[in-house]
This record gives C-alpha cells, structure tokens and sequence, in this order.
C-alpha cells in the first residue's frame, strides 16, 4: 500500500474518534445544571439578547439539532465565549496553548535522557542493580502526588537554594526554560517508568534476534550491533506510546500548572471550573482531547514513514 | 508461586494503614479538627509530632485520620469501575459481534483524553465533592478493566474446557460466570490494585484543587492545599500528609507488582 493511501486512510479513521470526542464534550455541557446563557451575559441582560444567544447556540431546539448546532460552531472554530474574561474561548486557548504545549516538549526532551540510559543499562544487565532500580522508580512514580512533589520543588530548589523562579512562565525563551523546568521535573516521574519499561522491553526483544548473531559473526562490535541495528529497531515500537504520554503529560499539566502558576491550559481549566466558566472547560477538554488525536496520527504517520512494512 | 519479599512489604504496608485507620481514635494525639490559636505553626516536636497548621491543628492528628479517608476512596472508587468494566468486557470479549464492535468504539473514543482531564470535567459539571468524583471514575474508568477482562475473554471462549461446557449443553450465562469470570479474574486484581492508588491519588489531587472532599477535613490533598500557601516558612504543614500518600500508594503499588510477577502477568 502507498504511503498516501495509508495517511488518507488514516485521517478517516480518525473521524469517527472525533465525532465520539465531540459527542463527549457536548454532553458534558448539555449535562450542565442551569442556564450558560444567564451566567455568559449576567442578571441584567435583556430578554431579547438571552433569546438572541440561545438561538445562535441553538438552545431551545431539539438535543439532536443542538448536537449539529455545536458541531456547525466547532468546524468554524466557535467554541462559544468565556463568562469570566468575555472574549471567545477560542481567543483564550490560543492565547493559553502555546504554553502548556512549551511545556509538553520540554518534559519529554528532559525525560529522554535518563529513559535512554536506564533502560540501555538494564536490558544489557537483565537482572542486575538498574532493574531494581526500575523497579522502584516504577512503584514511586505510580504512588507519588504530582502536587506535593512540585510543591517540595519548589519549596527545596526555588526557595532554599534560589535556583529556580516558582511560578509563572517568563518572558523571552531562556526564562521560558527556566520557569517551566520544575513543572516539568515534577510530571516527568508519571512519565519515566512508563517509557523505561517499554523501551527495556524492546531493546530485549532486538537483541535476541537473528541479526544480533549475524552482525558478530561478520566481526562487528558489540556496541556497533547495539547502535547501529537494535537500538534503532527498539525505538519504533516505544514511538507508539508517544500518544499516551501526551495524555499523561496534558493531565499532568492541569496540576503542576496551578501549583507553580503557570498561564497554561491545565491552570485555565483548574481555574475555568472553579469560576463555573463552562464554555472554557468544555472547549479546554476538547482542545485536551485534539491534541492527543493528533499527535496519535502523527505517530502511526512517521511510523509508516520510518517502517514500510507498517499498514493499517 | 512463592510471594516476594517486595509482595509482603506491600501486604504489610496496606494492613498497617488499615490498623491506622481502624484506630486512629486511639493513635491520635489530639482532637484533628480541634483549633488552637496559642500553637499555630508549631514545628514537629514533642507535643506535636509533625508539628501544628496554621490555626493550631495537631497535623500528626489529622495525617491519623486521614488514612480513614483515604482508605474509604481508594477501596470504595474501585469497585463501580471494576463491575461496569467487567460486565461489559466479559459480554465483548465472550460474545463478540456487533456489542464487541461497539464496545470497543467507546473505548476509542475514550483514549484521547487524558484520564485526570476528563474526571475533572465531569466533577465540573456534576459539581465538587467525593460521591460526584465516585460517579465520574464510574463514568469513565471502566475502560481499563473492559479491555483487560475483553482481551481475556476473546481466549477463554475457544479454549477447550469452555467449548467442552458448551458441548455439554450449559447456558452462556452459567458458563461466564463459573468458568470465564473466574479464570480471568487475576490481571483484573494486578489492575485493581494500581487503580486503588490512582483513585486515591486523584481524588487527593480533586482535593487539593478545591473540588474534593471539602476543608475542614481531614483529608490528605485538602491539607496540602492548605500548606501550599505556608510552604516557605511551614514545609511540614504539606510535607507531613504528602509522606503519609506516598506510603499508602507505595503498598498497593507493591502488591501490584507482586502480584503481576507471581502470576507472570505482563503489564
């Protein structure tokens, strides 16, 4: 199969998820108790407004109506108005994105790293030191709270040893790095283990292949079959998992956000709900929900791209 | 099948928290609720154990009697999940056909959106508070149990005890409960186990974003929060019920682990 055909194919795949997604977050907001309306223009507004608005959101008509309504307003990019900043939603989350997703990038190149180097030392010494370690990183990361982790952070490397501002993002790149480096710290334990397990998984599955033996026989290295055949091949199926950590990430940033105030979706959303600004959580819910989407198609597309073999 | 030593730890760490929690009246030193302005933010010392918050409360106290909270989430938020996604799992898996395909679209759908993102909006709209968090991981968390007990199901149906039943005359019904449900359990429980502490987690993380259990309790994400704002002067206000997460979470992430590696279940 082509390549092309595969990315179409693909893209209509993923049409029936989306329309599930937004199935999702319009039931959320049909489940809301109350009026939006009221709340979006106040106690004061004139009957004939409220009419005028509930008739652009469409929301006197019948639930399956309303469902097309919403779904009309969405391809437009109408994500309806914030009732706390009153400005369209849309207008916040690209104001609030380009932040959260800063930080996504910058957790997982941080995160690299260490998964690389635990996860090469434990699959060429199964069973040794690095595979308890493995394991107790993998316990810890499944039972500490993200939130007090990045609070002692921030208490132990912003405040004792002055290394690090504790909150917010900065204004020029560098300070952009250096804001967002404790939240990342803090979720990168979710997401560590995770990566560690599976890569470790993939590099024992590829050394005990064929062309392991293959490549010594013909006289290469050990290190040079390592690098330059199983490595590579272990990364492909680790690449997969690249959506689920975006998923991780993007939950986790809902609470490193708000602890270390930083203007990203996640605070947005933290501090959407608490204000009652339903239309900024249904579309930060969904924005959430794109993301991954996207960053899914983008995995299988580089992967077929990477991997000819791989069809859908 | 002999248990780890990683395996006993963690079944030891979780029965002394369900012995804290049975007896906090007795292990506390003092009232948690009770405010005492003469002793705000006392440091960890004799009269205080892990020192006092800041309107005087015994945090030693109330790490004490958390664990009640703690314990009645995690074990409680389980078990609705668990069902749903058993029942559904088992009927997919086992029956397969048009209720598999649609089964699993569901589930489809509900991949892309981070877990935690989700729960909170659905407790965004339903409103704070611990029953609306039991109602969303109801929701919304059976996924991961539908899968595991599908993905079991799909082998038990053909395997030969199974067709052997069928051959025999019995009903579905009787044979997906005396004989699938059954063998298909242990992956469920490894599941259930790391479940118990992100439900206990999450529902600390609600709590510290203010849409959980609500302050005065005495609950581990609300004292946390409560100590986010002293942190610099007070570490032991957050520090204190933070440790006592970590405990918690570490023996069911061991028993976990224990499990899965006794029954060599890959995770």
């Amino acid at each position: 199969m082509s390549t092309l055909k595969f990315i179409l194919l693909r893209l209509l795949q993923a049409v029936p998820v989306l329309i599930g997604v937004s199935l999702v977050t319009f039931t959320l907001m049909a489940a809301t108790p109350g009026d939006p309306i009221r709340l979006l223009v106040g106690d004061r507004a004139s009957p004939e407004t409220i009419a005028a608005l509930r008739d652009r959101y469409g929301l006197d008509d019948p639930i399956l109506t309303q469902y097309f309504t919403y779904l009309g307003n969405l391809v437009q990019g109408d994500l309806g108005a914030s009732l706390r900043y009153k400005v369209p939603v849309s207008e916040l989350i690209a104001q609030f994105y380009p932040v959260t997703l800063f930080l996504v990038v910058y957790t997982i190149i941080l995160t690299l790293p260490p998964v690389i180097a635990l996860s090469v030392w434990s699959a060429k010494r199964q069973n040794g030191p690095a595979d308890q370690v493995i394991r107790v990183i993998g316990v810890l990361g499944l039972a500490v709270p993200v939130f007090w982790l990045a609070l002692l952070f921030a208490r132990f490397f912003g405040i004792t040893l002055g290394w690090f501002p504790v909150s917010g993002f900065g204004e020029t790149f560098s300070e952009h790095l250096l804001h967002l480096f404790l939240p990342a710290l803090s979720t990168m334990i979710w997401v560590v283990p995770i990566l560690v397990r599976n890569l470790r998984a993939a590099l024992l599955d590829e050394m005990n292949r064929d062309y392991v033996l293959a490549g010594l026989s013909k006289g290469l290295g050990e290190k040079q079959v390592f690098r330059t055949h199983v490595f590579p091949n272990s990364v492909l199926p680790t690449l997969n998992l690249f959506a689920v950590i975006v998923a991780y990430l993007l939950g986790g940033s809902v609470i490193v956000e708000t602890v270390y105030a930083v203007p990203g979706m996640g605070k947005l959303m933290v501090d959407s709900i608490l204000a009652r600004d339903y239309f900024v959580v249904q579309g930060a819910t969904l924005v959430f929900a794109l993301t991954t989407i996207l960053v899914m198609l983008a995995v299988d597309l580089v992967s077929a791209l990477i991997d000819p073999r791989i069809s859908p | 099948m002999r248990a780890s030593p990683m395996l006993i730890t963690g079944v030891a760490l979780v029965a002394l928290w369900g012995a804290i929690a049975a007896f906090a009246p007795l292990l506390a030193t003092h009232d948690p609720y009770a405010i005492d302005f003469k002793a705000i933010m006392q440091g960890p010392g004799a009269d205080n154990w892990f020192g006092t918050d800041n309107v005087g409360r015994d945090i030693y106290s109330r790490v004490i009697y958390g664990a009640r909270l703690a314990l009645y989430i995690g074990l409680l938020g389980v078990i609705a999940p668990m069902a749903i996604g058993l029942t559904i799992g088992l009927l997919a898996g086992y029956f397969g056909g048009w209720a598999d395909t649609v089964a699993m679209r569901v589930v489809d759908i509900t991949v892309p959106f981070p877990f935690f993102v989700l729960v909170l909006a659905i407790v965004a709209v339903l409103g704070p508070g611990i029953g609306n968090y039991f109602i969303a991981l109801a929701l919304v968390g059976w996924v991961g149990y539908a899968r595991l007990a599908r993905s079991e199901a799909i082998v038990l149906r053909q395997s030969e005890f199974v067709l052997a039943a069928r051959t025999m005359g019995f009903a579905h019904g009787y044979i997906l409960l005396r004989h699938v449900l059954p063998n298909s359990l242990s992956p469920i429980v490894v599941y259930m186990m790391t479940d118990v502490t992100l439900v206990i987690l999450f529902g600390a993380a609600l709590g510290f974003l203010g849409m959980g259990i609500s302050p005065p309790a005495a609950e581990w994400g609300v004292m946390i929060a409560e100590g986010q704002t002293y942190i610099s002067t007070a570490w032991w206000i957050s520090f204190f019920p933070g440790l006592a997460m970590v405990l918690i979470g570490i023996g069911f992430a061991l028993i976990g682990d224990g499990l899965a590696r006794m029954l060599r279940i890959e995770r």
